[in-house]
């Protein structure tokens, strides 16, 4: 186990290396300068001198090679580089928001997997009767919705019943856990309604599948009480598949927040990946590809590993 | 579904009183059809919005801004007093055309490289696998997000081309992974062999013998993917860094100031959302059909 553990961390590094070629590489190919746009922006006639002397603060006066081994080392020592925009530490700007969107993260996928997995269940169970079709509507609805329409949906809700706005400044956990919920539980729950309904659909599938099985036959012929079936001899099983969906749809929820962040004013990784975007800051952006990359993959094999404790089937060698 | 069952089956026997393909469809996947005709009906308003639409979306009315839903704007007006119905009906042919062109640009290429990756087996497939794996790293979104920071904007005849490959791009590896487990049980057919002992050319072979068979999950990805472009469209379109300004787009009558008017407009916000998920909807329910109704195996 955990030499198969270390083999599949060690074969993450080709992938990573490769979208790390990739994102330096196919931004740079695209002749556009933010150093140019940034002191233009100012309206101030720049002398090629100014502009010289900030390229070379920046490091983009060396050949590409150069800066990208440069950026290897750093990111070997979380030292990501200076952001083209602000100028700050890009270490810094991931660092005050990070905690932010993970959180956020956390709560959706919380809240997500709590409803979904007996929502799924009782829809499996109860199949084609009124509740089975209303959830299905529902789950049905949450693959359609877009997250940050949903978003604003909750906002004006809550503006309209309790007179309530996204505050613009955000709280912490730690000053203030319950103003900090409050802040934070209604993006969660934006993103997570589409969470919720992929995972719902997932376990209501496989549950009805596993369902039909021999073994639920000869849970029920030797006289189970049908909770017990269900719980001891089908769940266990069907939830296998919805597993992967949860990793799966984890990697997806970082994409839901990039949008959803702007609805409610958070000032998270979505949004300076966004910012990052509309101003070319390259640095930001391929080390914010680079972080939700790594998260990916890391999901990915975390949840190859819970397979591997789960389903006593399956052996890593 | 229970009522759908009594119409004595006629598919299962065709040679009893033959159908045709579409009554079938009709008949045994009305959910499918409900879609379709949603669809339909939008591509109808979009083509012809210029004749459906009662106002023109781009021109600007300072008297009638911010009013609520009436009889003279049906579904109100926005913060420039233009018609909120129009821009939906304008905006519908925004959608489904940059839905329709990027799905297919990126199902195409996907199928492509997935069939290409299939035939040639071995190190290539190995290689391409590789590559589709570091794509398949990024979140749809995130990638999009990328190639628009690299390719920036390139309007031509008023689309902007380089969006349409922002969301086609993210589309391309998730189509090339399916298209390839399909083409590796056609490669071994006897009559793959057959064009390889006849001395046709791997292009031949991949597009006159390979492609045409595996025309079902690619139409059913096809459909499915129209969802999601149109899904991605509004969200970049939203953040400011898709379709802009003054061409209506449902994504982006949600972005900008439409906030501003939470409490005094809400409908501004309301019907450009409904009409996002109506159609990413209806996409999802006529592609789980064509997939039920062309290739009940294939779950993606």
């Amino acid at each position: 186990m955990l030499g198969y553990i270390a083999k599949r961390i060690v074969l993450m590094i080709p992938t990573l290396l490769g979208v790390a070629v990739l994102t330096f590489f196919m931004l740079r190919v695209v002749p556009g300068d933010v150093v140019e746009v940034k002191l233009r922006a100012d309206g101030a006639a720049v002398t090629q001198a100014v502009i010289d002397r900030e390229r070379a603060r920046l490091g983009l006066d060396k050949p590409l090679p150069v800066q990208f081994a440069d950026w290897m080392k750093g990111l070997v020592t979380f030292d990501f580089g200076l952001s083209m925009w602000t100028g700050r530490p890009v270490i810094d700007e991931i660092g005050v928001r990070i905690g932010l969107t993970l959180q956020v993260a956390v709560m959706a996928a919380l809240i997500a997997v709590l409803i979904a997995i007996p929502l799924g269940t009782i829809s499996a169970l109860f199949r084609d009767s009124w509740i089975d079709y209303l959830v299905r509507m529902v789950t049905i609805a949450g693959l359609a919705v877009p997250s940050f329409w949903l978003g604003m949906l909750i906002v004006l809700a809550l503006l309209t019943l309790f007179r309530w706005s996204p505050p613009v400044t955000y709280t912490s956990f730690i000053t203030d856990p319950v103003a900090n919920m409050s802040q934070l539980v209604w993006p969660a729950v934006a993103v997570g309604y589409r969470y919720a309904a992929v995972v719902a659909r997932m376990v209501r599938s496989s549950l009805i599948e596993v369902m039909q099985e021999d073994y639920i036959r000869t849970a029920r012929a030797k006289g189970l009480f049908e909770r017990m079936v269900v719980v001891r001899h089908a769940l266990g099983n069907a939830l296998l598949p919805a597993i992967t969906v949860i990793g799966l749809e984890f990697a997806f929820l970082i994409g839901g927040l990039v949008v959803t962040e702007q609805v409610f004013n958070l000032n998270g990784i979505g949004r300076l990946f966004v910012d990052a975007v509309a101003r070319s800051d390259f640095v930001l952006i391929q080390t914010l590809v680079m972080l939700v990359a790594f998260m990916f993959v890391s999901v990915n094999l975390v949840v190859d590993l819970l397979y591997g404790v789960l389903d006593p089937r399956i052996r890593y060698r | 579904m229970t009522d759908l069952a009594s119409p004595a089956r006629p598919a299962a026997r065709p040679a009893y009183r033959p159908r045709s393909r579409v009554v079938t469809f009709v008949t045994m996947q009305p959910l499918g059809t409900a879609g379709l005709a949603i669809i339909l009906l939008m591509a109808f308003a979009g083509i012809f919005a210029e004749w459906v639409s009662p106002y023109d979306p781009v021109i600007n009315d300072f008297v009638a801004m911010l009013s609520p839903p009436s009889l003279e704007h049906p579904l109100g007006t926005d913060a420039f007093g233009r018609d909120i119905l129009s821009r939906l009906i304008y905006g519908a042919r925004t959608a489904l055309a940059i839905g329709f062109i990027s799905s297919f640009v990126g199902c195409t290429l996907g199928a492509a490289v997935g069939i290409a990756s299939a035939y040639f087996g071995g190190r290539t497939d190995l290689l391409i696998q590789r590559f589709l794996e570091i794509l398949l790293s990024f979140p749809i979104i995130v990638l999009a997000l990328v190639v628009v920071a690299i390719l920036g904007r390139n309007l031509v005849l008023g689309i902007d081309v380089n969006l349409i490959c922002a969301i086609a791009v993210p589309i391309v590896p998730r189509v090339a992974r399916v298209i390839r487990s399909s083409a590796l049980s056609i490669r071994e057919m006897p009559y793959i062999d057959a064009a390889r002992a006849a001395g046709y050319s791997a292009p031949r072979i991949i597009f006159r013998h390979m492609a045409p068979n595996v025309s079902a999950p690619y139409l059913i990805m096809l459909t499915a993917y129209v969802a999601q472009a149109i899904l991605l469209e509004a969200s970049l379109s939203f953040l400011g860094l898709g379709v802009s300004e003054p061409l209506p787009a449902w994504g982006l009558m949600l972005s900008g100031s439409s906030s501003d008017f939470y409490r005094e407009a809400p409908w501004m916000i309301l019907f450009p959302g409904l009409a996002i998920s109506l159609a990413v909807f209806a996409f999802n329910l006529f592609g789980d059909s064509l997939r039920d109704w062309l290739d009940p195996r294939l779950k993606t």
